[in-house]
């Protein structure tokens, strides 16, 4: 199902096949200063219910930044809105899978230890009871994880890691999945895995998704939108539109006439 | 006390008898108190990467006691763990702003306090002398008062653990996941801070300040090649300091050897042990 929507922030008609009008994050004239370097300036778009938006940009670009002035964790000037179906304003209920560090191998953290620390108040240093555990199993089959329930931490694959980080984010069940570089660390076939997941996720929950990337080559399957960011929004369009346009080439420095592919 | 002498007085040792080396049987009272402390406390430092940062505290323990000297205190302890508090909390504050414990910052503190230990010990041509036994420790010098006031720590530290364990792990293992769980530890790590300040700086006059910062690593860095989760690591972190504490106290009393320095042996024994089995589970 596409919807055609009229885009206020002056980039054209813009394909959706999210759905406008259940709920929707508007963020207008978004500016972020960090110690007097302008991170962001002037971001508008919207984020619709349903709609999976890859962000990309080089490094530097404020894609972090941008994530974390949704969170509210850092100042920023500007406004960010959270409109339920039928314009209600309301607090968005996140979910944020952050970059992740890699593990020292030897971290004596189980999986369950480490989602059981993070959803409830059992100290974990004590042996978790059952109804905990079974709680953990069910979060963690959201992801089809249950089979790392036991595996320590630090010997996970990159992509085992997101699916476990990514199950924490929903739980409890978010309106906005927020994902930091989530393919990075993670191979071929593990990043299809991770896009099929996150593509049935918000058909399931009815959420929305909005994700960093390096990985070009998934945007034209699974993304619907993409933001190309450098310090403000270069271009807003379909994967083809965007991976096509004059912006993308020049920022990745990309001969002209090269398909979108990688960098 | 009379309790503990009554329920020593069973163990089939010499100095067990009745009426007779109460230092040791304070001695291993110390020891049963102390270590699950250790034990407990270690396995923090070692996840949160602390291990250079605890010796850095321990250090200032130690100015802690001369400046408690030099102001004429008759119990330089009590002066000594205010000062390490103290530090404690600076440490915490510079930790938090520059976000990681860098060596560099660490070793600048560990430096400028134990030079201002000796500094103040020495001022007016004074003989260093005194302070040896803080530096190899001697178990003559466990007091009552001294268990007492360690086993109230631990009180503290297990309510710290089952209150505030998960926020503390969760943030020392990935601080970005716990800044948007919306953690904040910083209160928490004063006072896990605090907790090893106050413990060192008791422990030191009969541990000795060149042993004890083992006592706050080797037993998690040991219990970490052989468990698989928190709970096997915690458990294995108490019980091995247990079991070395209690051992180094006989091989201490059975060859003359410093008690601190026998325990941190046999850790380092056990250690290197837990070394052979990692990776067989």
């Amino acid at each position: 199902m596409r919807f055609e929507k009229k885009d206020k922030t002056g980039f054209g008609r813009i394909p959706l096949r999210g759905r406008p009008g259940t709920c929707q994050l508007r963020v207008r004239d978004l500016g972020v200063t960090l110690e007097s370097d302008t991170i962001l300036q002037g971001i508008n778009f919207d984020l619709n219910c349903r709609e999976i938006v890859a962000l990309i940009g080089p490094n530097g670009a404020g894609k972090s930044s941008l994530f974390r002035s949704i969170l509210g964790q850092i100042p920023y000037s500007g406004t960010i809105k959270f409109e339920l179906a039928g314009g209600y304003p309301s607090r968005p209920k996140i979910g944020y899978v952050p970059q992740s560090p890699s593990f020292d191998r030897d971290y004596p953290i189980s999986v369950l230890d480490f989602f059981a620390a993070a959803i409830g108040r059992w100290p974990v240093f004590l042996p978790v009871p059952k109804s905990l555990r079974t709680r953990v199993e069910e979060c963690l089959s959201r992801v089809h994880g249950e089979a790392l329930i036991d595996k320590r931490i630090g010997t996970l694959s990159g992509g085992e890691l997101q699916r476990v980080l990514m199950a924490l984010a929903l739980e409890p069940i978010p309106q906005i999945l927020i994902l930091d570089e989530p393919l990075s660390g993670v191979d071929v076939g593990g990043e299809h895995l991770l896009m099929e997941m996150l593509d049935e996720i918000r058909q399931t929950y009815d959420l929305s998704i909005f994700f960093s990337t390096h990985d070009f080559n998934t945007l034209q399957q699974y993304a619907d939108k993409v933001i190309l960011l450098q310090h403000s929004i270069l271009k807003v369009g379909t994967p083809s539109e965007v991976l096509r346009s004059p912006e993308f080439q020049s920022v990745f420095h990309l001969n002209l006439g090269m398909e979108g592919g990688d960098n | 006390m009379e309790f503990w002498y009554w329920l020593v007085s069973w163990l089939p040792f010499e100095w067990a008898a009745p009426d007779s080396m109460l230092f040791m049987k304070h001695a291993l009272l110390a020891i049963l108190v102390v270590t699950p402390l250790f034990g407990l406390l270690s396995t923090m430092v070692v996840e949160s990467r602390m291990a250079f940062f605890s010796d850095a505290l321990g250090h200032s323990a130690f100015t802690g006691m001369a400046i408690g000297a030099i102001c004429g205190l008759a119990d330089p302890v009590g002066g000594a763990v205010v000062f390490a508090i103290v530090i404690a909390f600076l440490f915490t504050l510079v930790r938090q702003k520059t976000r990681m414990a860098s060596d560099t910052a660490i070793s600048v503190f560990s430096s400028a306090a134990v030079a201002l230990g000796i500094f103040i010990s020495t001022m007016g041509g004074q003989s260093f002398t005194k302070f040896n036994s803080l530096l190899i420790g001697d178990i003559l010098s466990v007091s009552p008062a001294e268990i007492g006031l360690l086993a109230i720590i631990l009180i503290l530290v297990v309510v710290l653990w089952v209150t505030s364990f998960n926020q503390m792990m969760l943030s020392s293992v990935h601080q970005a996941l716990a800044d948007s769980r919306g953690i904040k530890v910083v209160w928490k790590n004063f006072l896990f801070t605090a907790a090893i300040a106050a413990v060192v700086t008791i422990t030191m006059s009969w541990v000795g300040l060149l042993v004890i910062n083992s006592l706050l690593v080797l037993p998690a860095a040991a219990a970490r090649n052989l468990s698989r989760n928190l709970h096997q690591y915690h458990l294995i972190s108490v019980l091995g300091g247990l079991v070395c504490g209690i051992g180094g106290l006989m091989v201490s009393y059975y060859l003359g050897a410093s008690t601190g320095a026998s325990i941190t042996v046999l850790l380092a024994l056990w250690f290197f042990l837990s070394l052979l089995f990692k990776g067989k589970h």
